[in-house]
């Protein structure tokens, strides 16, 4: 019989999420089709630039989700860190370490980025090759318990290898770019032969169309999925130290910061936001409802009510008779 | 965690493992014969504390639960890391009721559903010389290391006495369900109960 459990899964997140990655799916089976219909409808000519894309495509998911620990690191100008180097390290490395003891998972190699903007990310293709970051402003303004609740959501990603699920929601983004690209030039420069070839402006051009409408499909609904692991990471985060409101505080204190720091140093800052803890962009704004869709992280106001649901299922009087 | 777990996003709090603490006092046996460490007779459980009211209740109910056998009080400390300790002692020659002790605590926050904050139990040991060993319980994963903080007259400087670590573990790694992956035996400087 398995034991009483507090930690009930979070159905309708698990729902939502599962109808995302279903809908993915769907956007690339129909593109596929699409491709495949174009291809007997006009000939061969354009199956060799799909396979092109294809190729090119993969080799490029492949590669970043092989240095993706690398790639990171460089882009936030991070270090790999042992105990042993100052005490700042040794604070980052104590409580990922007892982390790694209530989680029973292996240890991720520990960074530090030098710079001010208060931030965390976690990457690695996969548990034995993550690595967690932490900036210098972000230990400096949270205390022990909130940048334990910010490491817990971090190595919530690593468990949930989002690494490696958002490199795959990703590809098909990647190719349909990439035909969009390939298409759009071919076009361009390939017009000459336009009178001779009847057969070659619709094959590109419809090409074209078709790829871009499902890079934005899937560019959207990349993002849905993003938000809603953000999500699923804030919860197992706090599940695992028991100290929902630890979290909530921090992120309460890192997007206040966020949104004081000039626009420069956000943009500078844009490219590590896919897997980062709180996006460097003020999107709190009610009236950004557009910006909101094209988010990677959840509004702060969702995560913090997400958290206080949490709180309230921790502190039942009696845990749900609900096994597992 | 399975596959579809991670797609999901579904990570589980995992559940302590209870059951191989009760090999410690014949295990202590045998580390007297083989080593001569004695237990000190004071052992304390590890764990996080959840926030509110419902696990502060559960918390009171373990200690007095513990001090209801009319022994020593038991101790409540929190540690920088944001952990709560209880340490229970008792003569040394009393390991089983340690042991008893301890793992009420254990059975206690797993029957109200807090089991996955359980971190470590330790054991204390000391040596006619005053040289300390620790055995370290780890409620996930099921298994005991020793821990040996060197107690020189250095002080502040952390130091493990890796060989005294290695003895203990050859004198009753045969009983105990010993730590393999020795990147898991993690240092608990200052730990009460030591």
């Amino acid at each position: 019989m398995a034991a009483r459990t507090r930690y009930a899964p979070d159905r309708g997140l698990t729902v939502r999420m599962t109808a995302t990655m279903f809908l993915l799916g769907l956007v690339f089976v129909a593109f596929v089709a699409a491709i495949i219909g174009i291809g007997t409808a006009y000939g061969a000519s354009s199956s060799a630039i799909v396979l092109f894309a294809v190729v090119l495509g993969g080799g490029f998911a492949i590669g970043s989700l092989f240095f993706s620990d690398k790639i990171a690191l460089a882009t936030a100008g991070a270090h790999e860190v042992k105990p042993t180097d100052s005490a700042e390290a040794a604070r980052l490395h104590g409580i990922v370490d007892r982390l790694c003891a209530l989680a029973d998972m292996p240890k991720p190699r520990v960074a530090i980025a030098d710079a001010d903007m208060p931030n965390a990310f976690a990457t690695g293709r996969n548990a034995d090759h993550a690595v967690v970051c932490a900036t210098t402003g972000l230990m400096r303004r949270l205390d022990n318990d909130e940048l334990e609740g910010v490491l817990a959501h971090e190595m919530s990603h690593v468990a949930h290898k989002d690494v490696q699920v958002m490199t795959i929601a990703s590809f098909l983004a990647i190719i349909a770019a990439l035909l969009v690209r390939i298409a759009f030039y071919s076009e361009l420069f390939g017009g000459g032969r336009r009178s001779n070839d009847q057969g070659a402006l619709p094959i590109m051009f419809i090409l074209m169309i078709v790829s871009a409408v499902v890079y934005a499909i899937s560019f959207l609904l990349i993002r849905v999925l993003s938000r809603y692991r953000e999500l699923a990471a804030d919860r197992s985060g706090a599940l695992l130290t028991g100290q929902p409101s630890a979290l909530a505080s921090a992120l309460r204190k890192v997007s206040g910061d966020m949104s004081r720091i000039p626009t420069e140093d956000l943009r500078a800052a844009e490219p590590l936001n896919a897997l980062a803890f709180a996006p460097a962009l003020n999107l709190r704004d009610p009236r950004a409802s557009l910006a909101k869709l094209f988010s990677t992280h959840p509004s702060l106001e969702r995560r913090l009510e997400e958290l206080e649901k949490i709180q309230a299922q921790l502190g039942q009087v009696s845990p749900g008779p609900r096994a597992l | 965690m399975g596959f579809l777990d991670s797609l999901l996003g579904r990570s589980k709090p995992v559940q302590p493992k209870l059951d191989d603490l009760f090999g410690l006092p014949s295990a202590a046996i045998t580390l007297q014969a083989a080593t001569g460490f004695t237990p000190t007779g004071s052992g304390s459980v590890c764990f996080r504390a959840v926030e509110g009211a419902t696990f502060g209740d559960v918390q009171s109910e373990v200690r007095e639960l513990l001090d209801f056998d009319g022994g020593l009080p038991v101790e409540v400390t929190r540690d920088s890391y944001g952990f709560t300790w209880l340490v229970s002692s008792h003569m040394s020659d009393e390991v089983e009721a340690l042991v008893t002790d301890l793992h009420a605590v254990n059975s206690t926050l797993v029957d109200h559903g807090f089991g996955p904050q359980l971190l470590c139990t330790v054991v204390g040991f000391r040596d006619a010389e005053g040289r300390r060993l620790a055995l370290v319980y780890l409620y996930k994963r099921g298994t005991f290391y020793p821990f040996a903080p060197r107690s020189g007259p250095g002080g502040g400087k952390h130091e493990r006495d890796n060989a005294l670590e290695i003895q203990a573990k050859g004198a009753i790694g045969g009983e105990l369900r010993f730590e393999q992956d020795v990147t898991k035996w993690m240092a608990l400087w200052g730990a009460p109960g030591l």
